[in-house]
């Protein structure tokens, strides 16, 4: 009787026909490749990302080009000066949005829906779950924002060609590179924080306000303090990587500045790890 | 086989659960009993290495949860909150959990049919109705074909063909010597499904027997007695050391401690005149409560008598008797 009644209701599982082997890196690699890539939000996130990146690469040249005679010498100066700066920026400033959100919701959202139980069930080693999340994530943000940053730079290199010849020197592609490595380590800095955090409203909330509040309000502070605290906010650190010069009031070179947006986000890894391992899921 | 050993959770102050210790063995279906808050989640959650506990340990075939290097194929579990992201359909909530394990892509749609949800594979879970996420569970937690599976109350939000199903599931896992661990807060559940039972109230072990021998144990008889001649019967039986209290209609006694056929026999010998003699079944719901009444954590009044005519007097009339049963044993 239970013979009979165990092979029909259990599945017939075939020799090996569950798989065999550990948990390993490569396969958690896989399996958070599939969570990225079977979620709405991820889509709607990048393709944001990849309409607004160009969009605003075009509109403020464009802007720019049409208004060029009333433009006050300084306008003019500074599109001179960095013209890759002046075309990458806008793109950045709200492209960046749409990776900072996606960011929170890849780690927080397992929080707020509780499949971070059936995650850890299948991969009690948290630290290297966390790592293998990671680094997909900063490889996919790494990719999209490359092309987009790409994509933006020709885009606003046409609209100001009646104005200035924009070329593409060995030295400058550091900028448009930038934009791509900026954007992947924003990523990884908001997954971060999503998981240090738990909690989706919170941590956007944290990371909006630290993009668009803190990083501009942070300059009005007079003095050498004004000036450290504004070059070593991360976001301000990580975002001169697009600038041909760095502002008066920023303290390193746009590689040292990304180097500092790095070291920001490593310490906050590790302190997520540290904390993923210790609490409760 | 799950060795829990001076298993201590504090969260600030409560203490969810107390210094427990049970062996979950293979090859049969071991119950998990307790009433809502007694810590039964909460040991679940610390058997699998989700929760950090305070003291003790909790291993899986001698090792903690975190140290198996392929956990899905040691342990299965369905926990009793939904884990999954409504956004994702089902196919891809499994696919992934398989991927993380190299659980081959066709297991998936193996254990979606197995459980009723081959249909609704490819459809989002947030859709899904109270059952069919217990089903996606349950799906999870045999994807991987486990040794051990822990289930946290598997049959809520089943419809009774699912109960029945999941029953049969669980029996034939259990026969073909799989470790089996399902928590219930519905002992009549228990009684029809499981062989063993650990049952715990505020954290605390209370039981940890077969079912069988927990009945025996737990639920001693009661007969309700109606008798012209009160006082003197009441005199008689207590002279044999049995208890008795008025039942609450129409003064009725009821007798614990004894049997229908050895009250009826001391009548006889005292010439006192029976109106009624009926055992009472003392089911395993009642043993239950009886040993868990003091424990739960949300340790309610009885229902008070509603009026006559009332909707629910039955119920209400019901509910009571059992208190009284229960307060007749307390005294």
């Amino acid at each position: 009787m239970a013979a009979s009644s165990s092979s029909s209701i259990l599945a017939p599982v075939a020799a090996d026909g569950a798989g065999t082997g550990h948990a390993h890196f490569g396969r958690l690699l896989l399996a958070e490749w599939t969570k990225l890539r079977s979620v709405r939000s991820t889509y709607w996130s990048l393709i944001l990302l990849i309409i607004v990146f160009p969009f605003f690469c075009w509109l403020f040249p464009y802007l720019t080009v049409a208004n060029w005679k009333q433009a006050s010498a300084t306008q003019q100066a500074n599109l001179m000066l960095d013209p890759i700066g002046q075309v990458m920026a806008p793109g950045q400033y709200l492209g960046q949005l749409s990776v900072a959100v996606l960011g929170v919701m890849v780690s927080a959202s397992e929080y707020s829906t509780g499949m971070v139980r059936s995650t850890l069930l299948a991969s009690p080693h948290r630290v290297r779950m966390l790592a293998a999340k990671s680094v997909v994530f900063f490889l996919l943000v790494l990719v999209i924002g490359e092309v987009v940053s790409f994509a933006g730079f020709f885009i606003g290199r046409q609209t100001l060609k009646s104005l200035i010849t924009v070329n593409l020197n060995s030295g400058d592609i550091r900028q448009v590179v930038g934009g791509g490595l900026y954007l992947a380590m924003l990523g990884l800095f908001a997954l971060v924080l999503g998981s240090l955090i738990r909690h989706v409203a919170g941590a956007i909330t944290g990371i909006v306000a630290l993009l668009l509040v803190v990083s501009g309000l942070i300059s009005l502070i007079p003095g050498r303090t004004g000036k450290y605290l504004y070059t070593y906010e991360p976001t301000n650190a990580g975002f001169a990587i697009i600038a041909k010069h760095v502002p008066d009031n920023f303290l390193l070179s746009p590689w040292e500045g990304y180097g500092v947006f790095a070291l920001w986000t490593a310490v906050l890894w590790v302190l997520a790890a540290w904390l993923l391992e210790r609490r409760d899921a | 086989m799950i060795e829990v050993k001076d298993l201590v959770k504090k969260y600030g102050d409560t203490t969810a659960v107390d210094h427990l210790t049970f062996t979950v063995e293979p090859g049969r279906i071991t119950g998990f009993l307790g009433p809502n808050g007694a810590g039964k989640s909460t040991t679940m959650r610390l058997i699998l290495g989700l929760d950090r506990p305070t003291s003790g340990t909790a291993f899986i075939d001698g090792k903690p949860y975190r140290e198996l290097r392929d956990p899905l194929r040691y342990v299965g579990a369905l926990l009793e909150a939904r884990a999954v992201h409504g956004g994702r359909t089902a196919f891809n909530h499994l696919l992934y959990l398989a991927q993380t394990q190299g659980v081959p892509k066709r297991r998936v749609g193996e254990v979606l049919d197995l459980v009723g949800l081959g249909p609704v594979a490819g459809k989002r879970t947030k859709g899904f109705s109270l059952g069919m996420g217990q089903r996606l569970g349950i799906a999870a937690a045999l994807l991987a074909d486990p040794q051990i599976l822990i289930l946290d109350e598997p049959v809520n939000g089943l419809d009774p063909e699912g109960i029945v199903w999941i029953r049969d599931l669980l029996k034939a896992l259990a026969a073909a010597g799989r470790t089996v661990f399902v928590s219930s807060h519905l002992m009549n559940e228990m009684a029809v499904t499981a062989e063993h039972l650990i049952v715990i109230g505020r954290g605390r072990l209370q039981a940890d027997m077969p079912v069988t021998q927990f009945i025996a144990q737990f639920s001693d008889t009661a007969v309700l007695v109606r008798t012209p001649s009160a006082l003197e019967f009441r005199a008689a039986v207590e002279g044999r050391g049995w208890k008795v209290t008025p039942a609450p209609q129409d003064g009725s006694l009821i007798v614990t401690g004894s049997t229908a056929e050895q009250i009826g026999e001391l009548a006889a010998e005292r010439g006192l005149v029976l109106h009624e003699l009926t055992p009472q079944r003392a089911s395993l719901e009642e043993a239950f409560m009886e040993l868990t009444r003091e424990s739960g954590e949300f340790a309610h009044r009885p229902v008070p008598p509603m009026r006559a005519g009332a909707p629910g007097t039955p119920v209400a009339e019901e509910s009571q008797t059992m208190q009284e049963v229960s307060d007749g044993r307390q005294q």
